[in-house]
């Protein structure tokens, strides 16, 4: 009985990875150019804005909480950017990069004062608001132009790679840094006093308020954290592009996002996840997105198959629930 | 036969590791006002359900008017003219009061599927005011109070043309012009040959409204009586009327210096002036029925619960606890009776929740120590006997009795020195019982200070050095464990309202 449990455990942890191969190996039969170093270089630059984000998605997730307006913030950082280069003609990366890492902690801070001191019911309705307010303060800002000439400075962390040589693409920076941001969250979530509250406070809100921890500071943590790194996804997204976009705050980041953690093992009603299934379920979703480009599939079909993937996730998350629920029931009895 | 309309022959019920209802009988005559009592966790709720379909009895029959029927499920129930005034009332507050009467049974216009509500109106006020309340049906819920949403819940009864209505603890919210009222149309319902099965904590409105009584202890029937032949004190006795067996390993400890002192804590309309003194080196028990403000006292003091007013001192100096931080900071601890909801993180293994509540003990500048937390893990295991396959075991695969121990673990780990017990042996088996009553007894040892809420009488008088006892968020007394009244119909006296 117990070794029948083990497995499934197993399976549930290695279940993302497994997918992420057998895609793989999947792609890499349709199609001769998936398994090219160019491409599986492209796949992790495509990735990084979205598992920046998906990082902060996560540690809200784990909080049983949810955070719509990551994509809109995001872009706002980088709007934030294009307006003092514009309006201001400030060319000086340390207070562009200041501003935009402020602008992402405030809008951050206020979600979590608005779920703790405000005592809105879910965040995700003030989060959803959250997003039209940003949409809406991002054109504004620029005056809903794209602005473009921003510093090597800038735009070296999105656009910049490592070891590039010949026709080698070379290594983004940007998934560098993702990556060195995944290690400080698995830090901050495995080794720290308040990675231990993230967690609890997400599995029992009340049990940890009564444990003497100060929860509403913990949350108003968790949406700053999220907010910060859409600061850094909205920078990443400057230097990919080479301009801010200030109407690319409707894409859909904060779906991705959702669906990164989620497929990497998040649940909606808090409690679990962790960085390293983030970080498969954010390079499934480019694989995904890579794969149906080189099948030359057109974005309506993108668009669908992500929708169904992201609806699969879900279900698999509430299938994963039911069988621990019910694994516990046959443990415990 | 033929005599009742309702009747309950030899019903059990049991409840995984508890019997809920013992070879419970009870006869209900048509037209009788029939009062039921009995300590928390007496059955009266089980037995309700049992009446009203919400569960079904394991054991036993059941006769509506003589004849024999299985009552499965609630619309059984209902179908056969029985109905319930539950304490929570099933009201939905946005809508009218004749949508609420109706709700389910709507009268529609003829031929047709569209609602009559000219007709519905015109019933709902009819009935209202045949229960004496004459009111507008057509407004919302929202706009009245207790006493008439009941009222609604009782027309509701009346529209079903229900032979049986069960009232479960009607007056408990309801102000005193209320409470005549209800007693008014409780009369009217029995003159027009309704029954009520009248469940009250209350032993002046038994007196007052009740033709026989009906004690529950433990799950079994104790006795039916006549009101007159009854008494305060046979009530008392008859429910509280179990032996003390040496299920409580007692050690008395030697009363130190003053741990706690709270001063008129006040919370408007749930705490009345609770005043207090708990020693380094004694259980103080506190005593009362559900909903004597024994938790909200708890809460109050550990800031988890809005307080209007009031003092509190930590041996002998004045405190501000706004928080439970602030109360973990002052070195109070507090094992929640809601041990699921409010004392553990489920999701979370052992190790996680014995150091939640010190966390900062267990960090190395920013870092976890993982090596204490499991050297102290280990040691928390063994000392109080978990069992488990682990130390990071997932706590929702623990039986009872070992979560409360992780919790209690927990508490153990901020070195508090005063400990609040609420409910601490609630669903957990005898032989884990003891071990709680063990490590209480360690903790006095040590000079802590322990406060203890208990439902249970034998619990609270084998275990505490004193007891006060609480009624309606008000202190009504206080007994030494060596004063000679320090018994459990003293005690239940005090609970129910009397003077000790």
């Amino acid at each position: 009985m117990e070794s029948i449990i083990n497995i499934k455990k197993i399976l549930g942890k290695l279940g993302p990875l497994l997918a992420l191969i057998v895609l793989s190996i999947i792609l890499s039969f349709s199609s001769p150019n998936f398994l090219t170093i160019n491409n599986i270089m492209n796949i992790l630059r495509q990735t990084a804005v979205n598992g920046t984000i998906a990082s902060g998605m996560l540690v809200v997730l784990i909080t049983a909480g949810i955070d719509l307006s990551v994509g809109a913030n995001a872009v706002l950082c980088a709007s934030i950017m294009g307006m003092l280069l514009d309006k201001f003609g400030i060319t000086n990366p340390v207070i562009l990069i200041g501003a935009a890492l402020l602008t992402g902690v405030l809008i951050g801070c206020i979600n979590g004062l608005l779920l703790t001191k405000f005592h809105l019911p879910h965040p995700f309705v003030s989060t959803l608001g959250m997003k039209n307010v940003l949409c809406g303060l991002a054109l504004f800002v620029v005056s809903t132009k794209t602005i473009s000439g921003f510093p090597g400075s800038i735009t070296w962390l999105g656009s910049a790679n490592l070891f590039k040589r010949g026709s080698f693409s070379g290594i983004p920076i940007a998934f560098i840094a993702m990556l060195i941001l995944f290690v400080g969250f698995h830090v901050l979530l495995n080794k720290t006093a308040l990675g231990r509250a993230i967690y609890c406070a997400g599995g029992n809100l009340e049990a940890t308020r009564l444990s003497g921890i100060n929860t509403d500071n913990v949350l108003i943590f968790v949406y700053s954290l999220s907010g910060f790194v859409c600061a850094i996804a909205g920078i990443v997204i400057v230097g990919r592009s080479g301009v801010a976009n200030p109407s690319s705050a409707i894409s859909p980041y904060d779906t991705d996002a959702i669906a990164a953690c989620i497929i990497g093992g998040a649940s909606f009603s808090g409690g679990k996840g962790t960085i390293w299934g983030t970080l498969i379920g954010a390079l499934i979703i480019s694989i995904i997105r890579n794969g149906l480009t080189l099948l030359k599939a057109a974005s309506d079909v993108q668009y669908m198959v992500i929708g169904i993937v992201i609806i699969a996730a879900v279900f698999i998350d509430v299938t994963r629930n039911r069988m621990e629920e019910k694994a516990r029931r046959l443990a415990g009895k | 036969m033929g005599n009742y309309v309702v009747e309950l022959k030899n019903v059990t019920k049991r409840f995984p590791g508890v019997v809920a209802l013992r070879d419970m009988s009870l006869q209900i005559k048509p037209g009788e006002i029939l009062g039921l009592i009995g300590e928390n966790g007496a059955g009266k709720s089980t037995l309700i359900k049992i009446l009203t379909g919400v569960h079904s009895a394991d054991e036993g029959e059941m006769f509506i008017n003589g004849v024999k029927q299985d009552i499965k499920t609630p619309s059984d129930a209902k179908n056969a003219g029985i109905a319930c005034v539950y304490q929570e009332l099933n009201i939905v507050k946005e809508l009218s009061i004749t949508d609420n009467i109706f709700i389910n049974k709507y009268i529609h216009k003829k031929n047709s599927k569209f609602l009559d509500y000219k007709a519905m109106h015109k019933k709902a006020h009819e009935v209202m005011l045949s229960l004496g309340q004459d009111v507008d049906v057509t407004k919302p819920c929202a706009n009245f109070g207790m006493g008439i949403l009941q009222m609604v819940e009782i027309a509701k009864a009346v529209l079903i043309d229900a032979k049986l209505i069960i009232m479960d603890e009607p007056t408990s919210s309801l102000g005193e012009k209320e409470v005549k009222q209800l007693m008014k149309t409780v009369r009217s319902l029995k003159e027009r040959g309704v029954s009520i099965l009248f469940v009250s904590h209350k032993l002046e409105e038994l007196f007052e409204l009740c033709d026989r009584v009906t004690v529950m202890r433990d799950g079994e029937h104790i006795t039916t009586d006549a009101i007159e032949d009854m008494d305060n004190d046979k009530l008392i006795t008859a429910m509280v009327g179990r032996t003390l067996n040496n299920q409580y390993p007692k050690i008395e400890g030697k009363r130190g210096k003053e741990a706690l002192r709270i001063e008129n804590l006040n919370s408007t309309g749930v705490l009345h002036n609770i005043s207090f003194t708990a020693y380094h080196g004694e259980i103080l028990g506190i005593a009362g029925l559900v909903g004597a403000g024994r938790t909200e006292t708890f809460q109050a003091i550990f800031g988890a619960f809005p307080v209007d007013g009031g003092h509190i001192y930590i041996k002998g100096k004045r405190v501000t606890i706004k928080s439970p931080k602030d109360a973990v900071k002052n070195r109070i601890a507090l094992l929640t009776e809601d041990r699921k909801g409010q004392g553990l993180v489920l999701s979370q293994g052992i190790d996680t929740n014995l150091i939640l509540a010190n966390l900062s003990k267990f960090t190395k500048g920013l870092w976890l120590n993982k090596e204490k937390i499991k050297n102290n893990g280990d040691q928390a295991v063994d000392d109080l006997k978990i069992k488990t396959p682990g130390l990071t075991a997932i706590t929702s695969q623990l039986s009872g009795g070992n979560q409360q121990k992780v919790v209690i673990g927990k508490w153990l780990n901020t070195d508090a020195d005063i400990y609040l017990f609420d409910e601490p042996t609630r669903g957990i088996d005898v032989g884990a019982k003891v071990e709680v009553y063990n490590i209480m007894n360690d903790l006095v040892a040590k000079g802590k200070c322990v406060i203890m809420v208990s439902s249970e009488l034998p619990e609270i008088l084998g275990m505490s050095d004193r007891v006060i006892v609480m009624r309606g968020g008000k202190i009504m007394g206080e007994i030494d464990r060596h004063n000679e009244g320090f018994t459990q119909e003293n005690i239940m006296k005090a609970a129910w309202g009397g003077r000790i």
